[in-house]
């Protein structure tokens, strides 16, 4: 454990979760609001980046907007064989992320290619080396609001 | 929706994050050979086509005391998912929230929303809070908990030639 935060470590977290000004100096724009000094704002910011209570500081980008195809994947994997088929899906550099979630379809990924055929090759190439079916879930439509935690 | 070179470029230069400056749109466009008020209004307009969603802080939510996370499931009459699924992605807890296709027989649930909490009782408190939402257009739900990350690499725009 680095620091902890103090009320204005938090104020901040909340604060930058919201949109940054597109001006040319953003953080003395944050650090106005909240009273802060912009070298205040930027030497926390930092920090909290450092220390991983921030994991990153950008643009968000909707992923299918800047081209490519995203499919969300279930298996159902017997647990003796788990880690093997771990490792085989793991390999495929179009698995993004792997989550191991305690259902029977036990392992949920996102595949991301550059075209949704792609999508498809992957997933059967994934099915032929695990003897698993490899469950699509595309996405039809997404409720976008936000990604927020309160600090 | 097409992005010309120079918001590509724009994009892989700031896709791992966002330089920690006083003038970070400045600082950009000198690795790009831009001014910084071209950044900006590059950025504007990404923006305003939904390429970028938003500019900020992607918070740790386990170092925030988030320790739980569920993917809730639910299984939506389809005629009102739609109208309902927008207000399940209103609530504050929801994170992300999707509509997508049933696995019949075995995954009756069209309607996806990733919850988070400070341990599994809470999140099981939000759940509830969901069907409360959804009532009488929901026939069953399901949460699952995840309990390893496997992998996790964020997503990258690949690079194009030229």
């Amino acid at each position: 454990m680095t620091h902890q935060l103090d009320d204005t470590d938090r104020a901040l977290i909340n604060r930058l979760q919201d949109d940054l000004p597109l001006t040319d100096r953003p953080f003395a724009a944050i650090g106005e609001a909240l009273d802060l000094p912009e070298s205040e704002v930027l030497s926390r910011l930092t920090r909290l980046r450092e220390d991983g209570f921030i994991t990153r500081f950008g643009p968000f980008f909707d992923a299918a907007a800047l081209g490519g195809a995203f499919c969300l994947c279930a298996m159902s994997v017997p647990e003796a064989d788990f880690e093997t088929v771990v490792t085989k899906v793991n390999a495929h550099p179009e698995v993004a992320h792997n989550y191991e979630r305690e259902h029977a379809f036990n392992m949920w990924f996102v595949l991301a290619t550059e075209n949704a055929e792609e999508i498809e090759t992957v997933a059967r190439e994934i099915e032929a080396e695990t003897g698993i079916a490899v469950r699509r879930f595309p996405k039809e439509r997404e409720f976008y609001i936000g990604f927020r935690v309160a600090a | 929706m097409t992005l010309d070179a120079i918001d590509r470029r724009i994009v892989e230069a700031t896709q791992a994050g966002l330089p920690l400056c006083a003038t970070p749109f400045a600082e950009i466009g000198d690795s790009l050979g831009l001014e910084g008020a071209d950044v900006i209004a590059r950025l504007v307009k990404l923006k305003e086509r939904g390429v970028i969603r938003r500019i900020g802080a992607a918070p740790n939510h386990y170092r925030l005391g988030m320790l739980a996370n569920g993917m809730s499931v639910w299984d939506v009459d389809d005629a009102q998912v739609d109208a309902l699924g927008a207000q399940v992605g209103a609530l504050t807890f929801v994170t992300h929230c999707y509509r997508r296709p049933r696995a019949l027989p075995d995954w009756p649930y069209n309607l996806f929303a990733m919850v988070h909490g400070s341990d599994r009782e809470e999140v099981q408190e939000k759940r509830a809070q969901i069907a409360v939402l959804l009532g009488p257009a929901c026939r069953g739900s399901d949460i699952l908990f995840s309990s390893r990350i496997l992998k996790k690499t964020g997503l990258r725009l690949r690079r194009k030639e030229g």
